[in-house]
C-alpha cells in the first residue's frame, strides 16, 4: 500500500479538506464550461470525510458511493487520476470505465464502490468478513448517506455486522438530501444513529461541519470496534451546499436553510478557528492555498492529456 | 462407481472443496442446521446460518469474494434471487469491469427451482436467463449426480460469480459418481445420446425427457442426438454447432418459459452460425409465458413433455 498523506495535524487537516474543494469546484466549473459529465460534489462536507479518514490506518478499508472525491482525496488519491477517471480517461483509476461515480482505487484501500445506493452497505459486511477471517488488522469504514438509511439492505448490514461481530464503522453522511428530496420528507426521525440501539450496536451523530469533533468521535468509534469487534455507526450531521449532481440551480432548495449551512462553511470555521489560536499563520495559509491551486492545475493538465481509452477494450476485465 | 444422489453429490462437492481450500466458506439460511457434518469438520466460522435476509447475504458474498474469500451461498429457491439482484448483477457482475479489474468476485450462489414440489411459482420459477443476460455472471445448470459434483467443484474453483442451479426435479435421483477428485469444466457440454437425424440441445431436468424421446424416436429410426449443455453461460457453442452440422436440425428444449429465454438465444446462435446447413427450421420447446401453478398435474403439464419432444422432431423431418 502507498504512504497515506498524513493528516495528523489540523493544518493538514485544512489542507486536505482544501483540496477537496478546489478540485470538486474546478470540475463543477469544467462541467460547466466544457460538458465533461457532471460531478456528485461533496462541497460542504469535506468535514466529515477528512475527519473520518484521519482517524484510520493504513490497514483499513473504505468503502465509499457516488459522492466519493473528498474519501479518495482524503486517503491520497491522486487528483490528476482522479480527473482522469471522472472525464472517462485511460489514467483514471478505473480506466475511465467508472467516471465519477464508483471509483475504486484498491491501492488505497477504497474497495468496492458503489453507485447503486447502499450498494457499499451490501459489500461492507463481506469485506469485514474478510478482514476477520483472514486474519487481517484492518478494520472496514462505510461511507453511506441519509437516503441509503431508507434502503432495506441499511437494516440488513447494520443487523448483520451486529449479528456476526463485524468490525465496520458505517458512517452515516447526513446531508439533508436524497438528490431532489429533502430527508425531512423520507423520515420521521431527525437522526440516522438512532438505528444503533434498535440492533444492539453502538451508535452517534457528531457535528459533521466540525473536523476535529468528527475526527475525535471516529477516533472513539475506531477503538471500541478495535477493542470490541463490533461494529459502530457514526452519523455526520452536514449539508449539500451544490447541487445533487452537476450542474444543478438549487432552485428547490430554501434559501434560508441554505444560508444557515453556508454560514457554517466546514473549512471557513477551521481555517478561521486555527488562525485565531495561532495554529496557522496567514503565510501558511496562503501557502497551502497556492500548493492547492498548482495541484489542482496539474490535475486537469494530466486528465486532459491523458489518452481516450480504446474501444477496442470494451469487453476486457468483465471475467477473471 | 459410487450411486449417489445429486443432493449427497453437492454435499461431497462441498466437503471436499472446503476440505483443500480454507478460504472456502458456506453461508445462507439454514446452511449449518442442514450441514451439520460441514460444521463439525471445518467449524462454525466456515458454515454460517444468516438472517433471513437474501440481500445482504449475496452483498455479504460478493464484498467477501472481492477481498480474498470464495463464498458459496445457498439462497434456497430461485425466486429469493430477486432480493439478491442488486449484489450479484450490480456487483458482481459490473465490479471489476467498472473499476478497470481490480477485483474479482470468486464465489457460488445456489438456488433451486424447477417443477418436482407441487409449490408454486413463487418457489418454482426457472430464470437462468436473467443471470445469462447479466454481463460478469456464470450460469450452470447440471442434470446428473456426476456433473452435479464436478460441476460445483469448478464453479468453487472458478474467479468468477457462478450461478449454480439445482433442479429440484432431480434432486433425490441417483448416478454414477466418479470416486475421487473430478471436475467437470465450466462451459463444456456433453452429449448424452449421438444420434445423426436431429440435435436436441437442452439442459437440467429435460435432458432425461430429451434421453426418452431419443429413445422412442430410434425405435421409429429417427436418430436424435441429445446434448446436456451443463453450463449455460460459458455456452458450449462449438459443440452444439458440430451437432447440428452434422444432424441439419435442432429442438432446444428447456423447462423454463420460452419467450425471450435459452432457446431463444441458441436458436438465434444456430441461425447465425450454421444457416447454410439446416435442413429446417429451429424449434424451441419451452414452458408457457405464465408463472408455474403449484397444483402438481398443472406444474407437470408445464414441463415440456416426452411426447412434445417426439412431435418437435417428426415435425422437423417431415420437412424434409
Ligand atoms: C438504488 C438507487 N436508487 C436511486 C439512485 C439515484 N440516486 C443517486 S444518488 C441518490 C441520492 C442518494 O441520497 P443519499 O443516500 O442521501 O446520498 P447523497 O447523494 O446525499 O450523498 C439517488 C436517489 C441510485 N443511484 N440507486
Ligand atoms: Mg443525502
Amino acid at each position: 500500500m502507498s504512504p497515506l498523506p498524513s493528516l495528523a495535524r489540523p493544518a493538514d487537516r485544512l489542507e486536505a479538506m482544501l483540496l477537496i474543494r478546489a478540485y470538486e469546484l474546478r470540475l463543477a466549473a469544467l462541467a460547466a464550461e466544457t460538458g465533461i459529465p457532471g460531478t456528485c460534489s461533496a462541497v460542504g462536507q469535506e468535514a466529515a470525510a477528512v475527519g473520518v479518514v484521519s482517524a484510520l490506518t493504513g490497514d483499513d478499508l473504505i468503502l465509499t458511493n457516488h459522492r466519493s472525491a473528498g474519501h479518495l482525496l482524503a486517503r491520497g488519491a491522486d487528483p490528476g487520476r482522479m480527473m482522469a477517471e471522472v472525464m472517462g480517461r485511460r489514467d483514471g483509476y478505473c480506466k475511465g470505465r467508472s467516471g465519477s461515480l464508483h471509483i475504486s482505487a484498491r491501492e488505497l484501500g477504497v474497495v468496492l464502490t458503489s453507485t447503486i445506493v447502499g450498494g457499499e452497505l451490501s459489500l461492507a459486511t463481506g469485506v469485514a468478513l474478510s478482514q476477520t477471517m483472514l486474519g487481517r488488522p484492518g478494520i472496514v469504514a462505510c461511507f453511506f448517506g441519509d437516503g441509503a438509511a431508507c434502503e432495506g439492505i441499511f437494516h440488513e448490514a447494520l443487523n448483520l455486522a451486529a449479528v456476526w461481530k463485524l468490525p465496520i464503522l458505517f458512517v452515516c453522511e447526513n446531508n439533508q438530501w436524497q438528490a431532489f428530496v429533502h430527508r425531512r420528507e423520507t423520515m420521521l426521525a431527525e437522526h440516522i444513529s438512532g438505528f444503533a440501539a434498535a440492533y444492539g450496536v453502538g451508535g452517534a451523530t457528531v457535528d459533521g461541519n466540525d473536523v476535529e469533533a468528527v475526527r475525535a468521535a471516529a477516533l472513539e468509534a475506531v477503538e471500541s470496534i478495535r477493542a470490541s469487534g463490533r461494529p459502530f455507526l457514526l452519523e455526520t450531521a452536514t449539508y449539500r451546499m451544490r447541487g445533487h449532481l452537476e450542474p444543478d440551480d438549487q432552485h428547490y432548495v430554501d434559501a434560508g436553510e441554505l444560508a444557515a449551512w453556508r454560514a457554517r462553511d466546514p473549512i471557513a470555521q477551521l481555517r478561521s478557528r486555527l488562525l485565531a489560536a495561532g495554529g496557522l499563520t496567514d503565510g501558511e495559509a496562503d501557502a497551502i492555498d497556492a500548493r492547492i491551486a498548482a495541484r489542482v492545475a496539474a490535475a486537469e493538465d494530466f486528465a486532459l492529456a491523458s489518452p481516450w481509452p480504446d474501444p477496442a477494450g470494451l469487453a476486457d476485465d468483465v471475467y477473471a | 462407481m459410487e450411486q449417489i444422489s445429486i443432493e449427497r453429490a453437492i454435499g461431497q462437492a462441498l466437503a471436499e472443496e472446503m476440505r483443500r481450500d480454507a478460504r472456502v466458506l458456506l453461508l445462507g439460511e439454514g446452511v449449518a442446521t442442514k450441514r451439520p457434518e460441514l460444521v463439525a469438520e471445518f467449524g462454525p466460522a466456515r458454515v454460517r446460518n444468516t438472517p433471513l435476509a437474501e440481500a445482504i447475504i449475496a452483498g455479504t458474498a460478493v464484498g467477501a469474494a472481492a477481498t480474498g474469500l470464495r463464498p458459496v451461498i445457498d439462497l434456497l429457491f430461485a425466486p429469493f434471487l430477486s432480493y439478491a439482484m442488486d449484489a450479484l448483477v450490480n456487483s458482481a457482475g459490473k465490479l471489476r469491469h467498472l473499476s478497470g479489474g481490480q477485483f474479482e468476485f470468486p464465489l457460488v450462489a445456489i438456488a433451486m427451482t424447477g417443477a418436482g414440489w407441487g409449490v408454486g411459482s413463487q418457489h418454482n420459477h426457472n430464470l437462468e436467463a436473467w443471470f445469462a443476460h447479466a454481463p460478469g455472471l456464470k450460469v450452470v445448470m447440471p442434470s446428473t449426480p456426476a456433473d452435479f459434483k464436478g460441476l460445483l467443484k469448478s464453479a468453487i474453483r472458478d474467479d468468477n460469480p457462478v450461478l449454480y442451479f439445482v433442479d429440484i426435479g432431480l434432486l433425490q435421483q441417483a448416478g454414477e459418481v466418479p470416486a475421487g477428485e473430478s471436475l467437470v469444466p465450466l462451459g463444456r457440454a456433453a452429449i448424452a445420446r449421438s444420434g445423426r437425424d436431429l440435435s436436441l440441445v437442452s439442459y437440467a431436468k429435460t435432458v432425461p425427457v430429451c434421453l426418452e424421446a431419443a429413445a422412442r424416436l430410434a425405435a421409429d429410426g429417427i436418430e436424435a442426438e441429445v446434448i446436456d449443455l451443463r453450463s449455460i453461460k460459458p455456452l458450449d457453442l462449438g459443440t452444439v454447432l458440430d451437432s447440428v452440422r452434422r444432424t441439419g436440425r435442432v429442438v432446444v428444449v428447456h423447462e423454463a418459459n420460452r419467450s425471450f429465454g435459452v432457446g431463444a438465444e441458441l436458436a438465434a446462435l444456430v441461425a447465425e452460425h450454421a444457416f447454410d446447413v439446416l435442413k429446417a427450421r429451429p424449434l424451441r420447446l419451452g414452458g408457457p409465458d405464465a408463472p408455474a401453478a403449484a397444483s402438481i398435474p398443472l406444474e407437470q403439464a408445464y414441463v415440456p413433455s416426452v411426447g412434445a419432444v417426439c412431435e418437435a422432431a417428426r415435425s422437423l423431418l417431415r420437412c424434409d
